[in-house]
């Protein structure tokens, strides 16, 4: 009985991350029909920039926001310079951004070596805490509470706000929207830009969770890209509901059939995209 | 007509390798002006290429309301004061009624007259169904929502593809009398239509397309119901 809270605890916690780095993604996603193949490479970024301004500073605080800063710095960067210049063309967006990706992951790989890098957590966060049926570290409670807390955030704006309303009505028709005056790609740069601070803030986050390595970058992509893909490009419930799933059966799976893992990850976004591509709560196109 | 509000000359614009408006001129003031013609003459390419929605390769001159805008986005458009209710509705399935009444309520080259409440006291019907979604809500008041959509945002030209395509006769003649009450308020008023008794009841005359072009058009005095020019251009008979 221990082994499935704890695997549940995972779960929960892998649905955390998944969320925090889909939601935006999906919202972009679903704005431009621009899937940012370079977002886990933001993530690996934000994380490693992030614990080396924990190391030297001791903020934890601080580290967030500077994990957060330079995948917004970055994502800002190659959307203003690089994707606004082959918007339009499906395949050079998409070999950009994995062009882009491959860069940073390597660049990375100069500067911080290839050792796997863990985050310096003061104690107090690292300590478990009490759930009433096991112990489990604080820290990933703590993902927890903030993933739901950022979902929660996003549902209100996207739900009661002028700005929601506009995202909402670009990604239900982008060239309507347009016609009827919603600057859409300006949405689109202001959402990708809050979609590449999340993954930067993921980075610093999860590297409680999975040490920061090489190829964690590709693996942190397919993970959002299989939440996207099972929840529905541009649908914040999709993300939340598809940040679940894949965070249940990877924990799942590793605990119970690792040697299976891989097999029930991918088996369910199959079974979406071949029977129903729009996603669970997408929109069909 | 002292001021031209829409102004297109020698327009072409294409898809693929076929030319889909060909050297079309016409002009319009402050009046309500149908363009009329069988299923694919071109009338939807031509609102689009007015709207910044055809692939870019259109050429001529398009003004709209004393700018040049082709090759402009569609958004940019919009903001000049140009109302567009396209063909199909193309409503927002995730927005409410109100959202998108709201999302669209804007001070327009014509003033701020038109507003939510303004928009339900013209089409009552509407005014009861505010927090029904997009795509929740009847034929009728589809239409009656993408016209709606378009008036709060205070235009100063309207371009209507196909507006009344589906409604109820009574309802054809409301939104009618409103948009030829809107060409007497001083907006400019293009309305793309296959319904004659609507363009009939609305415009001050007529444009004709066929196969991209335009083949006629109503002299003064000449009805938009004479027999002969519907049955020629449109294969109706009134």
């Amino acid at each position: 009985m221990h082994t499935f809270y704890f695997l549940t605890l995972n779960g929960l916690t892998m649905a955390a991350l998944l969320f925090i780095m889909a939601s935006g993604l999906t919202l972009a996603f679903g704005l431009m029909r621009v899937v940012n193949l370079a977002h886990g490479a933001f993530y690996l970024l934000g994380g490693y920039v992030g614990v080396q301004v924990i190391r030297d500073t001791g903020s934890l605080t601080l580290g967030l926001l500077a994990g957060g800063a330079i995948a917004l710095l970055v994502g800002l960067l190659m959307e203003r310079f690089l994707l606004q210049r082959v918007r339009g063309l499906d395949l050079s967006e998409a070999l950009l951004t994995i062009a882009v990706g491959l860069i940073i992951a390597d660049a990375l790989l100069v500067v911080y070596g290839g050792q796997p890098v863990s985050l310096p957590l003061p104690r107090e966060l690292r300590a478990p805490v009490d759930l009433g049926v096991m112990m489990y570290p604080y820290f990933r409670v703590l993902i927890m509470v903030f993933a739901v807390l950022l979902g929660i955030a996003l549902w209100l704006v996207m739900t009661y706000t002028r700005l929601g309303a506009a995202i909402r009505a670009g990604v239900d028709d982008r060239e309507t929207a347009m016609s009827q005056g919603i600057n859409v790609p300006l949405l689109f740069g202001g959402v990708f830009a809050v979609a590449s601070f999340l993954a930067g803030v993921a980075g610093v986050v999860g590297t409680s969770y999975m040490s920061l390595t090489q190829g964690l970058d590709v693996r942190v992509l397919m993970l959002s890209l299989v939440v996207i893909i099972i929840g529905g490009m541009g649908s914040l419930k999709g993300a939340a509901v598809g940040a679940l799933i894949t965070g249940m059966v990877s924990s799942f799976a590793t605990g119970y059939l690792p040697q299976f893992a891989l097999f029930f990850l991918f088996l369910p976004m199959t079974l979406i995209l071949v029977f129903r591509p729009q996603g669970l709560f997408g929109r069909a196109a | 007509m002292a001021d031209t509000m829409i102004g297109v000359e020698r327009l072409e614009a294409h898809y693929g390798l076929g030319l889909a408006l060909q050297d079309l001129t016409f002009s319009v003031g402050k009046e309500c002006v149908a363009i009329m013609g069988r299923n694919g003459v071109g009338k939807t390419t031509l609102a689009r290429a007015l709207m910044g929605l055809t692939p870019p390769r259109a050429s001529g001159s398009v003004t709209l309301l004393g700018q040049q805008v082709l090759g402009w986005s569609p958004q940019r458009i919009a903001h000049l004061g140009v109302g567009y209710v396209p063909q199909g509705r193309r409503l927002f399935p995730s927005l409410s009624v109100d959202e998108h009444l709201q999302l669209n309520t804007r001070k327009g080259p014509t003033g701020q007259r038109w507003t939510t409440s303004r928009v339900f006291e013209l089409f009552p019907s509407l005014g009861r169904r505010r927090r029904a979604y997009g795509d929740q809500i009847s034929g009728g008041e589809r239409s009656m929502l993408a016209i709606g959509r378009a008036l709060v945002t205070n235009p100063g030209c309207l371009i209507l593809d196909e507006p009344t395509e589906g409604l109820a006769p009574a309802v054809v003649e409301d939104v009618a009398a409103s948009l030829k009450e809107l060409s007497r308020e001083g907006v400019a008023v293009l309305l793309i239509e296959q319904n004659v008794k609507a363009a009939m009841l609305a415009a001050d005359r007529a444009y004709f397309m066929s196969e991209g072009q335009i083949v006629h058009e109503t002299a003064d005095g000449e009805s938009m119901s004479d027999e002969a020019t519907l049955g020629r251009y449109l294969g109706v008979s009134v």
